[in-house]
């Protein structure tokens, strides 16, 4: 680090030399990254703003995560496209912190680093079985059905069984819910990668049972995914009418929390709606409350494989006011299944050389700018180091969070410009990183590139009346990319 | 109503993307398809004044809006009756976000009514847009989506105010302590 402290004579600072420019690397190219990359250009006309990220792919979780039945999300690209193809701006897929490149040396390089790089590990549960076939991380089953070349053969186990057991109660649990129950046909004219859609079409699941250690009060959906899933075709939902029951402290909850009041009106709506009429074909969908899990059954048959999930009963404790957590009371019971989705968050992983606070998985920060250890004391600053997004405030939040979050990044980054805090070298910037990846054989994907893997992707789609056809392997996308 | 026929068309296109029920067909869409065009085809002329003339009964057909940006300063547009506020924002070169371009799909476009006289002379959200305000930063009691508020006569005069989040963005509202 010796480069950032030594010979200050050497630098200039920003306030003072407006022509220099400001050579600024975003890592990760998700929402949060491109609204930082947004942001700078519009706040400081002398900033080159550099994104990369791992994937030939731009937009991280709005492509990779984002559900395909919600094409509406995914409108936001319009806007990270214009930002990518401003004159002051690059995308350089295929790049990544940590291998391609180091984190020292793109401080080297660049006058600022943002980190957005988002969280592409997960929370674990940490009982007996965690790792018998058949157990999945719900990131891994989103990556899988939207396409992400990490997972394009994760193969999930579809057909053993007609019951999924997901664990956890958000959205992403909710996501995942969906895309197991929905009608195909309906899932066909989006844009699923098409390896899913044919496995969905095979599946057998008719049943997916949601658990979560809390109570329908508690629960950590949206109304909005969850008044979705209740309108799925010919789905029968089941919710136990006593879990429904609420206490004073529930109420409190309910009064202090829009979101939670009404999540609960549509959770006790749907326990009063009896199906119509019921059809032979009809799916299950059962919200389990005040159940934690607490072991993974293997199976008889299939060892190695899981065939249930061991549930111990909850209350709810109190641990700070409007705050309460679920404690176990030592009573258990078993659900069978052929497949479970772990849903319980995700996680971010450190790259070598970053400070990280490992019990609360995101990196020591004040609005955005790095913090050298987790003592929390606000004078240790990484100089030029700044950090955006999932990676920043942990895997929480929306599209939108990011935007607000990449603001208050961005007024961190201009106040330490201001007050003379960051200090230009000679630094090469763009020249030197793609100098770097040349000696190393590491083949960048820029954005143009990264648009012929757009156009035929909708090509492919157009041909099968989707949007777009996803293509999966980082193979075909390389190659797609270099023709 | 004065509502030249294109905008209407406009605006029921909006509606219809917008409040196609969740459940039904599903949605298709791409990335920069048809919902972006709606958005960015400037159509100016769509709101001449010869519509006023042809059905002329009413007076109003611009209404006076006035939008207070981050830093409390104020922007005074006129936007012609039937077009949306987030429209209305865009072509005037106001900052409001509208992440989804006015599909109710991102709560973006959060603007917040000043005068609670005004906040009543809307009409209710619906579900859907209440399901996105539920998710808007810093939600306050007369918040509303833009890009689902439509200029009327009655909201001559209304006072918008843009959410900042450098004003009160320190911990992520969505943040549970678990
Ligand atoms: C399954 C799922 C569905 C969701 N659906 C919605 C929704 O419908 N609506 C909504 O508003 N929000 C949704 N969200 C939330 C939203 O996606 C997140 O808030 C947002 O994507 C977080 O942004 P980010 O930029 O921090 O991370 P990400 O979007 O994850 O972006 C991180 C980027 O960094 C790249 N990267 C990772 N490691 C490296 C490395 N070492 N070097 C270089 N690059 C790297 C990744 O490839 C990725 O492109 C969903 C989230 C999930 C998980
Ligand atoms: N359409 C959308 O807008 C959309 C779609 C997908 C995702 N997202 C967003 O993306 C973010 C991430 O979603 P998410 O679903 O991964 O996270 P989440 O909303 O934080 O939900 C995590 C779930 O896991 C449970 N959980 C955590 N640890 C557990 C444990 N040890 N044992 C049992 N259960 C445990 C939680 O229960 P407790 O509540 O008891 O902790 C909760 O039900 C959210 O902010 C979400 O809103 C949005
Ligand atoms: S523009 Fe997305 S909700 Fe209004």
């Amino acid at each position: 680090m010796a480069n950032f402290q030594a010979g200050t004579w050497l630098f200039r600072t920003f306030s003072t030399v407006a022509s220099q420019p400001l050579r600024v690397c975003v890592v990760g190219s998700g929402p949060a990254g491109f609204y930082t990359a947004e942001k700078m250009l519009k706040a400081h006309q002398e900033a080159e703003v550099d994104i990369i990220d791992r994937l030939p792919t731009p937009f991280g979780l709005v492509r990779s995560g984002v559900a395909p039945d919600h094409p509406e999300t995914k409108i936001v690209v319009n806007q990270f496209m214009r930002v990518a193809q401003h004159e002051r701006c690059s995308f350089f897929g295929n790049v990544t912190l940590g291998s391609s490149v180091t984190l020292l040396e793109l401080r080297e390089l660049y006058d600022v680093v943002v980190l957005a790089y988002g969280a592409e590990s997960d929370r674990v549960l940490g009982i007996p079985g965690e790792d018998l076939s058949g157990v999945y991380a719900a990131r891994e089953f989103v990556w899988w059905y939207n396409g992400h070349p990490n997972c394009r053969y994760l193969n999930p186990d579809l057909k053993s069984s007609d019951t999924a057991i997901i664990l956890g109660q958000g959205n992403v649990a909710l996501d995942a819910a969906r895309i197991l129950l929905r009608p195909t046909t309906e899932l066909a004219t989006t844009d699923i990668a098409s390896h899913a859609l044919a496995a969905l079409e095979d599946s057998s699941i008719r049943k997916v049972y949601l658990v979560g250690r809390r109570g329908p009060v508690q629960a950590a959906c949206t109304a909005k995914e969850l008044r979705e899933i209740l309108g799925i075709k010919d789905l029968h939902v089941h919710i136990k009418e006593t879990d429904l029951l609420t206490t004073p402290a529930d109420e409190e909850e309910m009064k202090n929390n829009r979101i939670r009041k009404r999540v609960y009106e549509l959770l006790s709506k749907a326990a009063m709606t009896r199906p119509s009429h019921p059809s032979s074909d009809a799916r299950e969908l059962h919200f389990v409350f005040f159940r934690k899990p607490n072991k993974f059954l293997e199976s008889d048959e299939r060892s190695g494989h899981v065939s249930g999930v061991r549930l111990e009963k909850t209350k709810l404790i109190g641990i700070r006011p409007g705050e309460r957590t679920a404690a176990g009371t030592g009573q258990f019971e078993e659900l069978g299944c052929g497949i479970v989705l772990k849903s319980i968050g995700y996680k971010s992983v450190p790259v070598d050389g970053l400070p990280f606070d490992h019990r609360k998985g995101v990196v020591p920060n004040v609005r955005g700018c790095v913090l050298s250890d987790t003592s929390g004391d606000p004078t240790l600053l990484e100089k030029g180091l700044y950090v955006c997004g999932w990676l920043k405030r942990g895997p929480t939040g929306i599209i939108a969070t990011n935007l607000y979050c990449a603001e208050e990044t961005v007024a961190s980054i201009s106040e330490d410009i201001k007050l003379g805090r960051l200090t230009s070298s000679s630094n090469s910037g763009r020249e030197g990183l793609l100098q770097l990846l040349d000696n190393r054989n590491v083949r960048v994907i820029p954005f143009r590139d990264w648009e012929k893997i757009d156009s035929e992707e909708r090509r492919l789609g157009n041909l099968r009346n989707k949007p777009r056809e996803k293509l999966a392997t980082l193979e075909e996308l390389q190659k797609v990319a270099t023709d | 109503m004065l509502v030249s026929r294109l905008s209407a068309v406009r605006t029921q296109m909006i509606k219809h993307l917008v409040k196609a029920p969740l459940t039904s067909a599903p949605k298709t869409g791409n990335f920069s398809g048809h919902y972006g065009y709606i958005f960015h085809n400037p159509k100016h002329q769509t709101y001449s004044s010869t519509t006023a003339h042809e059905e002329g009964d009413k007076k109003v057909e611009e209404i006076s809006v006035t939008f207070v940006d981050k830093d409390e300063m104020e922007k005074h547009i006129k936007i012609p009756v039937g077009m949306s506020i987030l429209e209305a924002a865009h072509e005037n070169d106001i900052e409001l976000e509208g992440a989804c371009e006015g599909s109710c799909a991102c709560s973006t476009c959060h603007v917040i009514v000043r005068d609670m006289e005004y906040y009543n002379k809307l009409e209710d959200p619906t579900d859907e847009e209440n399901d996105m305000l539920d998710l808007a930063f810093g939600l306050t009691e007369t918040s509303r989506l833009g890009c689902q508020m439509v200029a009327k006569p009655e909201l001559d005069g209304i006072c918008l105010e843009l959410p900042s989040a450098t004003r009160n963005f320190a911990v992520d509202r969505y943040a549970k302590a678990t």
